[in-house]
């Protein structure tokens, strides 16, 4: 396996190139609002596959770093003086770290359980946040939220956002990449395909998973940091909000969790439609009940995601071409 | 002191009602390895379900169970065979926890669509009188919620103990492998366990509104209760569910007047914690490991 | 026991609930041997395996491994130590290729992480041992599409990958069709001749018989008997537990 591939690279460079150079086509602000979510949806997609997808973990608490990037922007501004132009935006990779870093203890605790006890425990976590979030008010305000100081710009508002945004999915992506490369990917795939086996080859299991947790959880905080900018003003239901966390991990399963590209595209098809959705229907209710029927056709339909079943097309395609019969894309799982 | 005990009563009552509740989540979860994460909303389901009956053709709540849980049982069977037994991948106990998310998410929207997000309540004429116990006061539904509850789990106790069904249905907990070798119907074990799993959400929930006010969000804040007593009990223990159930109701009343009422939900996740360190398999639950 | 022993287990005692699956069991590993672990089915083998590499927690007893006391046997740690096993169902990794599955096996320090999976070192070392099983021709294969045997072959390799001292061996044969036991059996052979010490679990009894030596016979969780092959066999215990007297 060769590090960087011609193709790859032009792959990369060219979507990022078009996705760069959007805001500055199409200026309408509501079509660019519905980019900033989009991107934003997409880099927590990919950040909960960097975890979820290469490890095999379903974690459903990434939200709550979310909220928790959300809170430590707006608790820093409130604080020091926010400045002006792209300045915020560049103390989002510390805001990253840091939260990455802390998480890491909760991970430890949340990782001595496994399979169905570990997404139930994660979920735990989203609740935990919000309910300290109502709770801790000398620091959030609890009800209240947290208002943040406008950075000024000089036009085109959403454009920064979106291009922040684009920034840390870029990030994301260049992780996951990279990641899925090294020996910690290697790694990480074991860990997926029989943990104990892993355990009994002298990987160190819980070092590895801990690693891809603190990238996971620093990007989502990032992602959280720039959301929490671009709303002003942050509240503990909007800030840690499950609707987050399941759409992110619905877009990773409908793109292909585990796959580079997948959440990405996942993001890509549903944000969209779930923001048309979110004003037409935004009023009533009807909106949840569309999301709810979305989220079972993918799941029942598509439980692999699009970029694995496309991948398992042309390979069979190409199986049927050349004929070879020793080598089967069959999809096994050895239960034991 | 006279506090605390007061706190304890409270505490077992209110636990009783998310023992029956907790029970059958961890059954379900026990018979087929799924984590129903609708069974909040299927109990503010019941709620309203139960509340509609009482305001308009003024049918008394615990009188209602009879018709909100045969009802919510035929739901449950409905899901289990459309939706869940057709998950045949590979990690159909991930994609169970995120289809009954969706359920929830579905059950959620539904109930906005209809009754708005105001808060309601089952206000029975009953609703506010109590009885004094050696100088502790028993509120009176709290009471019949409690008893109800305790019937039910004596109820699914027989059902599981002595019934050819509770049979296959333990066979299944422990084997599911040899269970099916054994000639149990897996199909209709599993069909039956979801139904009766829910049926408790049902039970729970037509009394839910007599208790506390409610509304169509309110089943996070249920499920995030009810998540951490199973996990907490050992997933699949009727009987640690129903210990941990008692145990976090009195854990979270006695915090509520010793430390203060904003921070007693709180105390749910402060024992998941120390449980984890602890014990990762929760009380009676085994090692969720695969070797 | 002996100065020799590069493993040796002492007491070693496993209850699950109320039922004693291993029970004061002691027995040794001299240093450049096949030993064999037999008995009859449910007589604790696997269990005795999970307790040496660390799968399990004991309830009581010790283990030593060459020399030094393993206070609390840890995979990871006795793995990195020499130590090594297989299981009983070949464990693999069926989403990775079997290049990928032999380089996971590699002992790597942390600071490695960030090179690429499959270095060059890597990748030649890989491709040695898959040469000697036989799979070369599917090195870049998904490992779950090999056969059942394919896989103990696979397995067995990985396990290779460290170089360890000794391979703990989980029926190394069941479920393989006679030509592959051949091979299996040339393998354990060969390697022992470069002074890899194994012991295997084994039910093929013509196998054990061949290639091992001692031979010990486990029965209800306790040794029953322990020595050379051709003495067990005509031990009337070892008759008794295994005709079930």
């Amino acid at each position: 396996m060769r590090w960087i591939t011609p193709g790859g690279l032009l792959r990369g460079g060219g979507v990022f190139g078009l996705l760069a150079a959007f805001p500055f086509v199409e200026r309408t602000d509501w079509i660019v609002n519905i980019g900033v979510f989009t991107l934003m949806y997409a880099g927590l997609a990919t950040a909960w596959n960097l975890f979820s997808g290469y490890t095999g973990y379903i974690s459903l608490g990434q939200a709550a770093f979310f909220g928790i990037g959300a809170y430590a922007t707006g608790i820093t501004f409130e604080h020091i003086s926010i400045g002006s132009g792209y300045r915020p935006f560049y103390a989002l990779p510390l805001i990253g770290l840091a939260v990455g870093l802390v998480s890491v203890p909760v991970a430890w605790v949340a990782l001595r359980t496994r399979a169905m006890t570990f997404a139930i425990v994660t979920l735990m976590l989203l609740f935990i946040v919000q309910q300290l979030a109502f709770n801790l008010r000398s620091i959030t305000h609890g009800s209240q939220g947290v208002a943040v100081p406008q950075p000024t710009f000089a036009s085109n508002f959403d454009r920064p956002y979106y291009l922040a945004m684009l920034s840390v999915l870029a990030l994301a992506m260049l992780i996951c990449w990279y990641v899925r490369r090294s020996k910690l990917g290697l790694m990480l795939l074991g860990i997926r395909d029989d943990e104990e086996k892993a355990r009994g080859l002298g990987v160190r299991v819980t070092g590895a998973k801990l690693i891809a947790w603190a990238l996971s959880v620093g990007l989502t905080a990032m992602i959280g940091g720039i959301w929490g900018y671009y709303l002003f003003s942050i509240y503990p239901e909007s800030a840690v909000d499950p609707l987050v966390m399941i759409g992110a991990v619905l877009m990773a399963f409908l793109g292909g969790k585990g796959t580079l590209w997948g959440p990405m595209i996942g993001a890509f098809v549903l944000v969209p439609a779930q923001q048309w959705a979110l004003t037409s229907y935004g009023a009533t209710r009807l909106y949840l009940i569309a999301y709810a029927g979305v989220f079972v056709l993918v799941l029942l339909l598509l439980p692999r995601g699009i970029v694995p079943s496309l991948a398992d097309l042309v390979s069979r395609r190409r199986f049927r071409a050349t004929d070879r019969p020793d080598v089967r894309p069959t999809v096994e799982r050895v239960a034991s | 002191m006279h506090l605390v005990v007061q706190a304890c009563i409270l505490g077992v009552l209110t636990g009783g009602v998310y023992a029956l509740m907790a029970s059958g989540l961890t059954l379900v979860f026990g018979v087929m390895r799924v984590i129903n994460v609708a069974q909040g909303a299927l109990v503010i389901l019941s709620a309203y379900l139960s509340w509609a009956l009482f305001t308009h053709f003024q049918v008394d709540p615990f009188l209602s169970v009879l018709i909100v849980a045969p009802l919510i049982f035929a739901l449950g069977v409905g899901v289990q065979l459309v939706f869940i037994r057709s998950l045949r991948s590979e990690q159909a106990e991930e994609l169970s926890l995120l289809i009954t998310w969706a359920l929830a998410l579905g059950i959620e929207g539904v109930l906005g669509a209809v009754y708005e997000t105001t808060y309601r309540a089952t206000n029975t004429s009953y609703a506010n009188s109590a009885w004094t116990i050696f100088g502790y006061q028993v509120s009176v539904v709290r009471a019949y919620a409690f008893g109800l509850c305790v019937a039910v789990l004596v109820l699914l106790y027989l059902l599981l103990a002595r019934t050819r069904f509770g049979r296959s249905v333990r066979a299944t907990v422990q084997n599911p492998s040899s269970a099916l070798l054994l000639g149990v119907n897996a199909d209709r074990v599993r069909a039956l366990a979801f139904g009766i799993g829910v049926s408790t959400a049902a039970a729970a929930g037509a009394v839910y509104g007599v208790l506390y006010p409610f509304n169509p969000g309110s089943h996070y804040d249920l499920i995030s209760r009810l998540l951490s007593i199973v996990v907490l009990g050992g997933l699949g223990s009727v009987a640690g569910a129903v210990a941990a159930a008692l145990m976090m109701g009195v854990v979270e009343a006695v915090v509520a007047v010793e430390i203060s009422p904003v921070w007693s939900s709180f105390s749910y996740f402060v024992v998941l914690v120390a449980i984890l360190l602890l014990r990762p398999q929760g009380f009676f639950g085994a090692r969720e490991r695969t070797l | 026991m002996s100065s020799a022993a590069l493993l040796t287990a002492e007491g070693l005692t496993k209850r699950f609930g109320g039922v004693v699956a291993v029970e004061d069991c002691t027995f040794s590993v001299p240093t450049g041997t096949i030993t064999a672990l037999v008995g009859p089915n449910g007589s604790g083998k696997t269990t005795v395996f999970n307790l040496l590499t660390g799968y399990l927690r004991a309830d009581a007893g010790t283990v030593a491994f060459a020399g030094r006391r393993i206070r609390r046997p840890d995979p990871i740690r006795l793995y990195r130590a020499g130590l090594t096993r297989t299981f009983q169902q070949a464990r693999i990794f069926p989403d990775l290729t079997l290049v990928e599955n032999l380089v996971v096996a590699i002992q790597q320090p942390w600071r490695t992480i960030v090179c690429r999976a499959i270095g060059r070192d890597d990748r030649s070392r890989a491709f040695e041992l898959l040469e000697e099983f036989g799979l070369v021709q599917l090195a870049e294969a998904r490992a779950g599409s090999l056969s059942y045997g394919q896989k103990k072959l696979l397995e067995f390799a990985t396990v290779l990958m460290a170089e360890p001292q000794l391979v703990l061996l989980d029926e190394p044969t069941a479920g393989v069709n006679p030509v592959m036991v051949a091979a299996i059996e040339t393998r354990i052979r060969e390697l022992n001749a470069r002074g890899l010490t194994f012991l295997v679990v084994e039910h093929n009894m013509n196998l054990v018989m061949r290639l091992c030596d001692p031979v010990i016979v486990l029965d209800h969780g306790t040794k029953l008997a322990e020595g050379r092959p051709a003495d067990v066999r005509n031990d009337a215990r070892v008759l008794d537990a295994y005709l079930g007297a």
